[in-house]
């Protein structure tokens, strides 16, 4: 057991803080969010320049083989950074999947395409009405030709408006199968939206869309504990980003505190804030451990031990950004609600990751069932 | 990072359950289970058991017979005592009084004291807290007049933990009236069989003795006793707290109560099922396992920090001490509130190990009898050792600089 970053990784996070400052500022962020794509392309070659694209994936696929500890603080700053680029949904999301469950001819496809900046992904799973829960597939794959038709409809695909290719789940007779889909494939209509947080998304309809035998991942019908992975995967770097943001409207708000006068004081000497500052910090430092043990579990093979990991850093996380994001807010008094200032786009991406694969509630839930086993 | 205990670590800790197996008596972690009534030779007894086996100080540096462990290894033998239902080591000797002696201590002091506190010999109080100052620990009366070789020493401390069994008490007391209040404290180490101290008992609402007023009352204390420099013990005084609270933490012990809130909750009924399948119930116990997760992450981050650093334990003990306290809270009032009607009765005799129970009463009856009295009881520790509301003004003064 040990609490220390490597040389390697302090390194890059501070590669990524430098890279945040100088390229990344917010008011570029803000046009950005406003702009066709919704991102900056340039940074995403930036990202690939840094590795960043390639740094979950094993080195024979062009990868850097890190760890999830690595991801997790490429996440922070991500986070700190307001990043808009659809990193979760191609590199932790899709990248994590054909990763991990992927034949060796996809895996030779798609993650030196991902690692070089020229492939993006999106996972097409959710559906309206299931909410979060990860069984709920109504979409169908029925055998057609040498390989699939599917048809459905799925719900706010994240990164789907920029994706070359989708990861679309289906029921077929074996139950919850993946198929990769060229985004340009016949049958497929995207309806795009920007999210609150200034990223996009789309839902997306599959009327007769065909697919081959080679676009089956992983085995027919195995579909669902390869999704279950991916998305604790993926919530445990949203955790991290989480934390990232946390910790910069920390520092914010702390500033906010020491320079904002009221009453001829600084407003940083009412004990009453103070109390609310010291509130946000203790969440924040909590946080931050159990986005540390998702990290480092979200590596795990046993599925029991990863999710219930989790379940519980999403659910705590979850909660600790909930009082950091709206504290924040409050302590900003007015100014804290306006679209000019980036505490208010902090917030609502911090309320959006919660939002995203299971909010707090849903994550508790989870977590609180794995009491009847014990 | 890593979070997994390596194979060392894994190694270590089955020593310690050997250890604890062999020689932790059972007739001592039953009633530590239980959450019974312990005595003074409990935990006497059980010191000088660790100390006999070299483990009676870990945290204390090798040369004064400490073990020498670093944090991840402190905290495995913290998990696994607690678990096993080893006694608290208290603190006030061994975590309180002897760090400020090594670091500010005289060489004479440091080699009559610290033997006989590792050893069991010495029981140790503290004498911080008076009527008049609580948070504002600053502002404290009890008086030290120098008379020759000796200060003359009256006034009242209180809030003073089994001080009854105690053969000693740290004090502070002031020296001088000059300039800040904080510049005319001093720490002085008093021998509680000096003529003019009385200890009389407070009783606290579960109707226990485990707190006590000590008055002094021309108490004559040689000037040898008093540790570092005249009027330079309010330094001494933050140095002590420090240590204090990280302590407080109490994730070892928390894990058990966890565990035993658990083992309530599956045994008691709600509609003819076990109580835990009820979610809203359930949920709760989620909650606070969460928090405490967090914590023991957040306890091993600080503590590693802080020996890699060979420091004191800073400002950020408080955040150990706030969340610990509240996880400790949150334990108690869900183990009383999963008893159901019987979390009322007031069994005085129920917290002692023999109670065999009432023959009119459920068997778990003789298990639940000491529940809500600790629920009553730990509404001290959101209070002691610096109130929660003082641990934020230290994080938001210390930490953040507001």
């Amino acid at each position: 057991m040990n609490f220390n970053y490597t040389e390697e990784q302090l390194a890059l996070q501070d590669t990524l803080r430098r890279f945040i400052a100088k390229d990344y500022a917010f008011e570029h962020r803000r046009a950005l969010a406003k702009s066709a794509d919704g991102f900056d392309r340039a940074a995403w070659k930036t990202f690939a320049d840094f590795g960043l694209l390639a740094l979950p994936f094993p080195e024979d696929f062009g990868g850097l083989n890190g760890s999830a500890v690595d991801s997790m603080l490429v996440m922070e700053m991500l986070g700190r950074g307001l990043a808009l680029e659809p990193y979760v949904p191609t590199v932790v999301l899709c990248g994590g999947l054909i990763r991990d469950a992927g034949s060796a001819a996809q895996k030779e496809d798609l993650l030196p395409a991902i690692a070089g900046g020229e492939l993006m992904l999106a996972l097409a799973h959710h559906e309206a009405g299931g909410r979060y829960a990860l069984d709920r597939v109504a979409a169908t794959a029925t055998a057609a030709g040498n390989g699939w038709k599917l048809d459905g409809a799925k719900a706010v695909v994240l990164g789907a408006p920029a994706a070359g290719k989708l990861i679309v789940s289906a029921r077929d007779s074996n139950g919850i199968s993946l198929f990769l889909v060229d985004a340009k494939t016949p049958g497929l209509a995207l309806r795009a939206y920007p999210t609150q947080d200034g990223a996009r998304a789309a839902d997306i309809v599959l009327n007769k869309v065909q697919v081959g035998a080679e676009a089956l991942i992983g085995p027919a019908g195995g579909g669902l504990a390869i999704v279950e992975r991916a998305i604790d995967y993926a919530n445990a770097a949203l955790c991290a980003e989480a934390v990232g943001i946390m910790s910069a409207l920390n520092e914010i708000t702390l500033e906010y505190l020491k320079t904002r006068k009221q009453f001829g004081v600084p407003i940083g000497k009412f004990q009453a804030l103070q109390h609310r500052m010291a509130d946000m910090v203790i969440a924040t430092e909590q946080a931050r451990s159990m986005a540390t043990l998702a990290a480092v579990r979200a590596d795990s093979t046993d599925a029991a031990e990863r999710s219930r990991a989790v379940a519980a850093a999403k659910a705590y996380v979850m909660q600790s950004a909930r009082l950091v994001g709206q504290q924040a807010v409050q302590l900003h008094g007015g100014m804290g609600v306006v679209d000019e200032l980036n505490v208010g786009h902090y917030f609502k991406r911090l309320t959006m990751i919660a939002m995203t694969f299971g909010d707090a509630d849903y994550q508790l839930g989870r977590f609180s069932d794995t009491l009847l086993a014990a | 990072m890593d979070l997994n205990f390596t194979a060392e670590e894994q190694a270590f800790r089955e020593e310690v359950r050997a250890f604890l197996h062999a020689k932790l008596p059972e007739t001592i972690s039953r009633k530590v289970l239980g959450g019974k009534r312990m005595t003074k030779d409990d935990f006497v007894a059980w010191q000088k058991i660790l100390h006999a086996q070299g483990w009676g100080a870990v945290g204390w540096p090798e040369n004064y017979g400490g073990t020498g462990w670093n944090a991840v290894q402190q905290h495995i033998f913290d998990e696994e005592c607690a678990d096993a239902g080893a006694p608290m080591q208290l603190p006030f000797g061994l975590k309180m009084v002897a760090p400020v002696i090594m670091a500010f201590g005289s060489p004479s002091q440091q080699h009559y004291f610290l033997p006989r506190i590792i050893d069991g010999t010495d029981w140790w109080c503290q004498g911080y807290s008076e009527p008049g100052s609580g948070s504002d620990l600053a502002s404290l009366k009890t008086r030290a007049v120098r008379d020759g070789e000796h200060y003359v020493v009256n006034g009242q401390k209180t809030w003073n933990t089994l001080g009854q069994y105690a053969d000693w008490i740290f004090c502070l007391v002031r020296t001088s009236t000059e300039g800040r209040q904080q510049e005319g404290i001093s720490f002085l180490l008093i021998d509680m069989k000096t003529p003019g101290i009385t200890v009389r008992p407070i009783i606290m609402m579960d109707g226990e003795h485990e707190i006590n007023e000590v008055w002094f009352e021309d108490v004559r204390v040689p000037v040898a006793n008093r540790v570092g420099e005249e009027n330079k013990g309010w330094t001494y005084a933050k140095f002590l707290l420090g240590h204090e609270r990280t302590g407080i933490a109490g994730v070892g012990r928390s894990k058990r109560e966890l565990k035993k809130l658990k083992e309530i909750a599956r045994r008691e009924t709600a509609g003819g099922r076990p109580l835990i399948e009820d979610q809203r119930f359930r949920d709760r116990i989620a909650q606070v396992e969460l928090e405490l997760m967090a914590l023991e992450i957040t306890n091993l981050r600080v503590i590693s920090a802080e020996g890699e650093k060979k420091r004191a334990p800073g400002p950020e003990a408080s955040i150990l001490k706030v969340k610990g306290s509240e996880i400790q809270q949150m334990l108690t009032e869900l183990q009383m509130q999963a008893l159901g009607h019987y979390a009322l009765p007031y069994i005085h005799d129920g917290l002692d190990d023999a109670w065999p129970g009432d023959p009119l009463m459920p068997a778990y009856a003789a298990d639940a009898a000491p529940l809500s009295g600790h629920y009553f009881n730990f509404r001290k520790t959101s209070i002691y050792g610096g109130s929660n509301e003082i641990q934020k003004n230290i994080i938001s003064q210390m930490i953040l600089g507001l």
